[in-house]
């Protein structure tokens, strides 16, 4: 007699692909898990509902009760300041009632895995979870396993995704210079480990603009990353000349560790941006960084605190556009 | 007992046997292929019209995760599935817990195998000591206790110099050593092929060159030691281009395949499936197709499963944090043939190289037909299905991205050593269709 297998020990299965995650049958985002694969008409509905926001956080009363009676738990599994309290203050903005879990201090050191702690959070009946983890794939798996009804928001995950982190820099470059299609865009440093470049990759080329380039030596570029869609140099100098906008991105020290690079003195005399380089760019060319930057490591200070950055803007309109998404994913159920 | 087999498309790789004929079985083993010897008075007559016998197959790799990870599956439960999937004989690579580096593990592995379902369980040794790739392990006293072959599984070397040393050890008792060629720093973190979609997903990858760069090392040695060396695994074209140039220039080197390379590439990663989580990792388009050559022309003289069943919770995380791994008894047998099916190589081939193909690496008389060889065999309903489907998997690890394919044809009954060790349940072989 042959036993069966029971119904126990059956696998959830794969589930579907991240487009079917995020979106509802009728093109609604439920989750934002990723920028790749959103159509065009849905980047710019996010853009166009933070305008609306943005223009209402620079009101006396930054208010709105679009969230009222609504649970938002930050689950943040890595340290992070501007993208958590950003997310905090678009909720509390929204009326929404706020969690902050700082997952490195609590339960994953006590071994609780990552499905654990969704199953328990989920039993004290929250409505959205907004992540940060270190794994690639994190909010996907968050998003396959959570109840229906229940949305995520993927505020990075490992080197794969930012995708809310990216939207703000489209709304920001939108803001400043309006067209997409028109604008050479560069995207400077590690983009091997960056998930905030990944995510701006597929954003620019969602909204067209003209020409993406990424600029990092060899060392610091994924294999075959031409294939996201992006021109590739490897000079700075060449990289930066007549781009509109220049996107720098932070240097981790652990790179000079594990033989990426062999000094950030090196770096920054090869990719560092600096007033007379920035000179290269079209002169009314935008420098923005995901933040915290490295001064003197990948951006002089005084190009980070020249006139054409717009670092701090990139920061406001975190804001705007995390409550847009916020606002727009909430309650959305089906499949 | 004497059993005669009738009317059965009886399929020797070994002899190139393929033709409607009887066989005749006596005790453990085969007396006759295409002939009844006079006077043979058979206890038991089965008649096998509109079925194929074959030998079973014998894996090359199958984790069976016991003694120390009974939570997965145990030899119990692994050896019921592979005779579900046609598989008579299974190698089990050393990195149990603890490890197969001394007689006594070797022995517990075969009671355990006694107990269980029937099937041949044969064992590989550490190369060296707990695995870690320092001192090598007691070789002779292994091969007395009857390990086929010494292996580090996944664990590395700490050096060439280990590997050379053990190349030239395991020579002297002519002890076949099997090696996974994956350089680990090269390696790495990686769980995906580096390429198109670790850089799409951000997940960190295994370049090709930590194959490459590591069988140029083990090439090098087998040339300088002149040891017999077989290679598990492969998982590049430009891997399999440098084994086929080192067999045609004489070296004693062999090289299987898990068949989930033949079938499955990176492209299949692409929504963090879990169950596509395996090292070496599925690679491009490329190297499957390279690969598929290497084993139609025999360069490649196996293809195993690779098996490694998993319980559910080890696959479920992000999918780096997910253990690697496919639970693949079951889909050994189906994927081999369905390469024949679709014209990559004729169907004795496909056999052979789950037959003769290992048997020949293993140096065991198994894996064919012929009169004296041990009665190990497949009978085989060409007419039926088999889905990989949850519902009659018997593994105990569900981890495999084959559910809800469906392959042609379906494992009757598997026999080992003269004796029916598994038989389809009568509802899968009496389909209306049949008598229709």
């Amino acid at each position: 007699m042959i036993a069966l297998p029971s119904s126990a020990h059956r696998l959830p299965q794969p589930g579907p692909l991240p487009n079917d995650l995020q979106l509802t049958a009728d093109g609604r985002l439920r989750h934002l898990l990723t920028v790749e694969g959103l159509s065009r008409k849905l980047v710019t509905e996010i853009l166009d509902n933070a305008e609306s926001f943005a223009n209402m956080n620079e009101k006396a009363v930054k208010k709105v009760p679009l969230l009222r009676g609504k649970t938002v738990v930050n689950l943040f599994f890595e340290a992070s300041t501007r993208t958590r309290t950003t997310f905090e203050l678009a909720a509390k903005r929204l009326s929404a009632d706020v969690l902050n879990i700082n997952v490195s201090t609590s339960s994953a050191v006590k071994g609780e895995s990552l499905l654990d702690t969704l199953r328990n959070l989920e039993a004290m009946n929250v409505d959205m979870f907004v992540v940060r983890h270190q794994d690639s794939g994190a909010a996907h798996f968050m998003a396959r396993h959570t109840q229906p009804g229940i949305s995520v928001l993927n505020a990075g995950d490992g080197r794969h995704a930012h995708p809310t982190q990216a939207l703000l820099d489209m709304f920001t470059i939108r803001r400043c210079k309006g067209d997409f299609t028109r604008l050479k865009v560069a995207i400077v440093g590690d983009i091997l480990h960056s998930r905030v470049a990944r995510s701006q990759i597929h954003a620019l080329n969602i909204l067209q603009a003209g020409e993406v380039r990424v600029v990092a030596p060899r060392s610091l570029l994924p294999a075959q990353v031409e294939d996201l869609g992006v021109h590739v140099f490897h000079d700075l100098k060449q990289g930066l000349r007549d781009v509109d906008v220049v996107m720098m991105l932070r240097l981790q020290r652990e790179r000079m560790e594990h033989a990426h690079l062999p000094s950030e003195h090196e770096y920054f005399q090869l990719f560092g941006l600096t007033q007379r380089r920035l000179l290269l760019a079209k002169p009314d060319c935008l420098v923005m960084h995901p933040g915290p930057a490295n001064r003197g490591v990948e951006i002089d200070s005084a190009v980070a605190d020249g006139a054409q950055s717009v670092i701090l803007q990139q920061v406001t309109f975190g804001i705007a556009v995390r409550m847009a998404v916020m606002s727009m994913t909430i309650g959305v159920q089906g499949t | 007992m004497s059993i005669l087999i009738e009317n059965a498309r009886v399929i020797d790789p070994a002899s190139g046997f393929d033709a409607v004929a009887p066989i005749c079985i006596q005790g453990a083993e085969i007396l006759t292929l295409g002939t009844i010897p006079e006077g043979f008075e058979p206890r038991r007559r089965i008649d096998a019209t509109g079925r194929w016998l074959f030998p079973g197959a014998i894996d090359l790799s199958a984790h069976l995760r016991e003694p120390g990870e009974e939570h997965k599956a145990t030899v119990a439960s692994e050896a019921l599935a592979a005779a579900h999937g046609g598989i008579t004989t299974l190698v089990m690579p050393p990195d149990t817990q603890p490890p197969i580096d001394s007689p006594a593990e070797v022995e517990l592995i075969s009671r355990r195998a006694e107990q269980a379902c029937g099937i041949r369980v044969l064992t590989m040794g550490a190369l060296t000591r707990g695995l870690l790739g320092e001192q090598l392990a007691e070789l002779a006293a292994l091969k007395r206790a009857g390990v086929v072959a010494a292996s580090n599984a996944h664990q590395p070397l700490s050096s060439p110099l280990v590997l050379r040393r053990a190349l030239e050890y395991a020579a002297t008792f002519d002890l076949l050593v099997a090696v996974s060629a994956q350089d680990a720093a090269l390696a790495g973190s990686g769980c995906v092929h580096e390429g198109t979609v670790s850089t799409r997903l951000g997940l960190p990858g295994v370049p090709e060159a930590a194959e490459t760069a590591a069988l140029g090392v083990i090439l090098a040695l087998v040339e300088q030691t002149r040891a017999r060396v077989h290679i598990n695994r492969l998982s590049t074209a430009r891997g399999a281009e440098m084994v086929a140039k080192a067999r045609a220039d004489g070296l004693p080197v062999s090289a299987d395949v898990a068949a989930h390379q033949l079938f499955l590439t990176e492209m299949d990663v692409a929504d963090f499936n879990p169950l596509c989580h395996v090292n070496p990792p599925l690679r491009t388009q490329r190297d499957r197709e390279g690969l598929r050559r290497a084993v139609a022309r025999g360069e490649i003289s196996a293809i195993c499963s690779d098996h490694q069943p998993h319980e559910s919770d080890s696959k479920l995380g992000p999918f780096a944090a997910t253990r690697p791994g496919i639970s693949a008894l079951e889909t050994l047998l189906p994927l081999t043939l369905r390469l024949a099916e679709e014209g990559l190589l004729p169907l004795s081939e496909a056999l052979a190289r789950i037959t003769t193909g290992p048997a020949g690496i293993l140096g065991v008389g198994s894996g064919r037909l012929s009169p004296g060889a041990a009665a190990d065999f497949v009978l085989f309903d060409p007419h039926g299905l088999t889905e990989i489907d949850p519902q009659t998997w018997l593994s105990a690890g569900a981890n495999t991205p084959f559910f809800g394919w469906t392959f042609s044809g379906s494992v009757t009954e598997t026999w080992v050593a003269g004796r029916p060790v598994w038989t389809a349940p009568p509802e899968a072989s009496a389909r209306p269709e049949e008598f229709a």
